[in-house]
């Protein structure tokens, strides 16, 4: 089971109501790299895994849920003072007149999440690959979200979140690895 | 959105700051389960933290529930602030 914990996993700080900043961050959010895919990759992916590889997906995929709730609470932030007017004006329009101010798990062209953005094929290698190259792609979409950002106090949280894709890339390398040795040591015996 | 007292702030990001060293401790032990040092470092920060717990939550209340945590009278779990409104 799991068991929420009512804090942050690192502090959120906006420094103004940014509406625009919040529709390109929702890509985090409810995107093909997100963290809610990143979440439901992982914790599925999970029960066909072998034994060795199933408590650090277990644990990244909670570590991403985490993630939603901090990109969850800078879209808030960032939105939560907004106007229809500024909505409007930030191109989030056509949320507003569906959404008015709530989030929903969609990109930052709108498009909803589907789970056709994840994949579990079975084959241990194939889902660690996938975990990688998911963690890559998050970790350029934070790159080029805080290229585009021009608040400092959030791009402190956003980088943040972009170490941590290369943390978890990295431990996913080394899952590989494991596994590779495990098989090649099959083979002796 | 809340303003709380500047000690909250102080205590949260005492407690996030070794929670984030444990999360990263977890993970790295995750793939490496034989260094003896990380385990140490990470039984130590695991004392640290059921420290930092207790007090955060005498002054600010439950961080968990469904018995992780102990309440006050009335039930004070579902109090606001959440995390997104401070």
């Amino acid at each position: 089971m799991w068991i929420y914990e009512k804090k942050l996993q690192y502090p959120v700080r906006v420094s103004t109501c940014n509406p625009k900043l919040a529709k390109y961050l929702i890509e985090q959010y409810g995107g093909a790299d997100g963290e809610l895919a990143a979440a439901l990759r992982y914790l599925n992916q999970r029960y066909s895994i072998p034994d060795k590889v199933i408590g650090l997906l277990t644990d990244i995929g909670t570590e991403e849920l985490a993630h939603l709730e901090i990109i969850a609470t800078m879209v808030y932030k960032l939105t939560k003072d907004a106007t229809p007017e500024q909505l409007k004006e930030a191109g989030l329009g056509a949320h507003y007149a569906n959404h008015d101010n709530a989030l929903f798990y969609h990109n930052a062209a709108g498009v909803p999440w589907t789970a056709s953005y994840i994949q579990a094929k079975g084959d241990p290698i194939a889902d660690l690959y996938e975990d990688i190259a998911a963690e890559e792609k998050a970790r350029a979409t934070y790159q080029w979200i805080i290229n585009m950002s021009d608040d400092p106090d959030l791009n402190d949280g956003l980088r943040f979140l972009r170490e941590r894709e290369i943390i978890h890339a990295q431990r996913f390398r080394e899952a590989v690895e494991i596994l590779k040795e495990e098989r090649d040591r099959k083979k002796f015996f | 959105m809340k303003q709380m007292p500047k000690e909250y702030y102080e205590l949260l990001e005492q407690l996030q700051t070794v929670d984030f060293a444990l999360i990263d401790l977890t993970l790295y032990l995750d793939t490496h389960p034989d260094d003896y040092q990380a385990i140490q470092q990470f039984n130590q920060l695991a004392q640290k933290r059921k420290q930092l717990k207790k007090q955060y939550e005498t002054s600010y209340g439950p961080l968990q529930q469904y018995g992780n945590s102990y309440s006050n009278y009335p039930w004070n779990w579902d109090d606001a602030p959440w995390p997104w409104q401070v």
